[in-house]
């Protein structure tokens, strides 16, 4: 019996020491929870949208015969291709590279950067606003929401690019960076699913 | 060791002791679980307070049938910020205040996942209350359009200003969600990955798994509203045309995404509660909990039942036929389970000794008031039923049974039963007595008269009514002015009893868990050293010298 208990007592402490260093591992999983609840707000308004494009009558504002794919395509493939470089970007960063891991890094902000500013110059040219109907409010509602989930996840990137400067921070691999890789992953998903949405099912 | 048929911990360590019961740190930033827990109680009665006093001014204008107490814009206001304030400012935070002081404590954590996230989503509630609270001073007042915000009325803005009530209205309740997201987060994530070692699932106490239940309705629940929220708010500020019909928007896929939302909302506040009975009800029976693991999925079947019945709240609203029949079936459905827990409740008092405490005394009141809810609820999932009563008192009955009868009911008994562990004090038994007969005998005497009236046509939310509704009015008003006096024995018993209290002992109900082998109040810690556990909950009755575990001064009782 006393053995046992000493045994106990052991599983004990080191289970407290894994709790008290596991804080990491923690954010990781909540971190992925609070991306599956932001994903239901997409998939209300993507939901939102199949149901207003089925039902309603007047689709499209007047004088607005479709959207152009061109350049949206070409941002599609730059912000989902950065999926891939900001992959390499962490890899260099698990291999204890830091110059790779910058590179790469910066790469994938150019990447959504050139992203932001397609969007923008698309949203200049267009001949309807947010006002215009019930196509016009949800375009805009759809492309700007993701659109700040893009300019937030530059923001993210900026700061963990910072933070690579700073002595220590990135010695045992980071949190940081994989939530912000992971989120980065989970805008390009979005973008994909609403690509199809609003640009190839006219 | 293996075969204690109780949760144990270390056999070599003894209570540690009580943290300071200093009365400061519940107005400070804190990010100990315990204290945030009692910072969202404190706050969310508050606010019980201030809605009851709406409902209390709508019962007095109800008791003669002329609109001649309040201006009919106002009662409008009222049982708009009525239902607001009861559900997001007192049911949600109170419960949320109750799983954040005991979650942690019965799993064997020293604190939540997330501390300071716990302690932000805390503080966001008194903004809440201010926001909505302060649309009394906008011009045009509050939000007049009801609890659920439905377009167009909704979208009309009378007054033409950018800042009106159903702005401030939307505002509060996305930030109230936000709260609600953050807090689900640290709730999923302390239940999944914070659990003392040998605390399997089926080791933990049916409360978490109800709080467990609960939480996952907010993650996937909280985001519709908040993306219907938002597409409202575009409606009335900047003129989109989502929801508004002249436009071309339609007003439907708002009551979708509202409901999609709203109605599991109503197990959100349930499951705690559901979770409270299944904790109080084996301590008072000295029985096991019969039937736990049923008990324990049933919570979560009862989530994921919920998220397929929302439509039963739009029989009336241009619902294709096929549609009605469906969530008729999916809406009764969900007795199923909630048929098991009742059953297994019962089973548990089931010639058990029972002790009349006050607990006990508000969880058999609640159980109660709940299965004649359920039994009502059944009727409104019929679909030629609810077409019937549809926006008549008698849903208005059935919900206040749910939402007052059950719920309160279950959090007062969660109150009473932990104020010792809480406060480290005991409170007045025959204070608590007479706040529960007040309370059972005004609910009942206040929501009953609410069905005969529905049943009869009377309709919801309107300030006057037809005078052969007067008899049933006056009945459900006099409840409603008990009800409101039911709380004075309540703050008096817990300010005194806080105050100048006999001090409690570790474990007053001689209750099985984790929380009840810490000091009372709990340390900064909750645990010197974090436990171990070696068997599932509810162990009471066949292996009695349980108290062989507990403290010293424990041993006597």
């Amino acid at each position: 019996m006393e053995s046992s208990l000493e045994t106990q007592t052991v599983s004990v402490a080191s289970h407290a020491v894994e709790h008290e260093h596991d804080e990491a591992g923690n954010s990781k999983f909540g971190f992925i929870v609070f991306l599956l609840s932001e994903s239901v707000v997409f998939l209300s308004f993507f939901g939102g949208y199949i149901i207003l494009k089925t039902t309603t009558a007047d689709w499209l504002p007047p004088g607005v015969t479709g959207l152009d794919t061109q350049e949206p395509l070409i941002n599609t493939i730059v912000l989902v291709s950065s999926s891939f470089v900001i992959y390499v970007a962490e890899r260099f960063l698990h291999k204890e590279n830091l110059w790779g891991f910058r590179a790469f890094w910066l790469v994938t902000m150019a990447m959504g950067t050139f992203f932001l500013v397609g969007q923008a110059r698309e949203w200049a040219g267009l001949p309807f606003g947010f006002t215009s109907g019930v196509f016009g409010g949800l375009f805009y509602l759809l492309t700007g929401f993701h659109g700040l989930h893009v300019a937030t996840g530059i923001l993210l990137q900026t700061i963990m690019l910072g933070r690579s400067f700073l002595p220590g921070n990135y010695d045992k691999g980071s949190f940081g960076v994989e939530a912000t890789s992971l989120f980065w992953h989970f805008v390009d998903v979005i973008w994909i699913i609403l690509f199809v949405l609003i640009y190839l099912w006219q | 060791m293996t075969n204690v048929p109780v949760e144990t911990l270390n056999e070599t360590q003894q209570p540690v002791p009580g943290a300071p019961n200093n009365w400061r740190r519940f107005f400070s930033f804190s990010t100990d679980h315990k204290v945030i827990g009692i910072q969202y109680i404190v706050t969310s009665f508050f606010f019980f307070l201030v809605g009851g006093l709406f409902a209390m001014i709508m019962r007095g204008e109800l008791i003669t049938p002329e609109a001649d107490l309040i201006d009919r814009t106002v009662y409008n206001a009222l049982f708009t910020m009525h239902g607001t304030v009861m559900l997001f400012l007192w049911t949600f935070p109170v419960l949320v205040g109750l799983a954040n002081y005991l979650v942690p404590l019965m799993i064997g954590a020293r604190d939540m996942a997330f501390p300071r996230l716990n302690a932000a989503a805390f503080w966001m509630v008194p903004v809440v209350g201010i926001l909505l609270m302060s649309s009394f001073l906008v011009p045009g007042g509050p939000s007049q359009s009801g609890w659920w915000a439905y377009p167009p009325n909704s979208i009309q803005n009378p007054t033409g200003n950018l800042i009106n009530g159903q702005v401030l209205w939307l505002l509060a309740v996305a930030l109230s969600g936000v709260s609600s997201i953050m807090g689900a987060v640290n709730f999923v994530t302390t239940i999944a990955r914070m659990r003392a070692p040998g605390m399997t699932l089926f080791r933990m106490p049916a409360f978490v798994w109800a709080v467990l239940s609960a939480q996952l309705i907010q993650l996937y629940g909280l985001p519709a509203l908040t993306a219907g929220a938002v597409m409202l708010l575009f409606d009335i500020t900047v003129g989109t045309s989502f929801f508004n019909p002249e436009t071309g928007g339609n007003p439907v896929l708002y009551q979708h995404f509202f409901w999609f939302y709203s109605h599991p909302a109503v197990y959100v506040i349930i499951l705690p509660v559901f979770g409270i009975f299944s904790e109080v009800f084996p301590t008072f029976a000295r029985k096991p909990l019969f039937g736990y693991r049923v008990v324990a999925v049933s919570s979560i079947l009862i989530t994921f039942v919920s998220s397929l019945v929302w439509v039963h709240h739009m029989f009336a609203s241009y619902t294709p036929g096929w549609m009605r029949i469906l969530f008729m079936v999916t809406s009764m459905c969900v007795a199923v389970p909630t048929g098991v827990k009742v059953f297994a409740w019962v089973a548990t008092i089931w010639g058990g000794k029972l002790r009349l405490d006050t607990p006990m005394l508000f969880a058999l009141g609640g159980l109660v008031m709940f299965v004649f809810s359920g039994i009502t609820g059944i009727m409104l999932a019929s679909v030629p039923v609810d077409i019937h009563v549809n926006n008549t008192y008698f849903v208005v009955g059935h919900f206040h049974y749910v939402i007052y009868g059950a719920t309160v009911l279950g959090v007062y008994a969660a109150i009473y039963y932990w104020f010792p562990k809480m406060t480290g004090k005991m409170y007045y038994e025959g204070l608590g007595k007479l706040h529960f007969w007040l309370t059972f005998i005004g609910a009942n005497l206040n929501f009953f008269p609410m069905h005969p009236l529905g049943l009869q046509g009377m309709p919801r939310r309107v300030a006057s009514y037809d005078p052969e509704f007067a008899f049933w009015n006056v009945l459900a008003s006099l409840g409603a002015f008990l009800l409101g006096m039911s709380t004075l024995p309540f703050i008096l018993n817990m300010v005194s009893s806080w105050i100048q209290g006999k001090p409690a002992p570790a474990n007053p109900w001689r209750a099985i868990g984790l929380e009840w082998l810490v000091a009372s109040p709990p340390p900064v810690e909750n645990f010197e050293e974090l436990p171990i556990v070696t068997a599932p909950p509810y162990g009471y009755g066949s292996n009695e010298p349980l108290t062989e575990n507990l403290s010293p001064s424990n041993a006597a009782n």
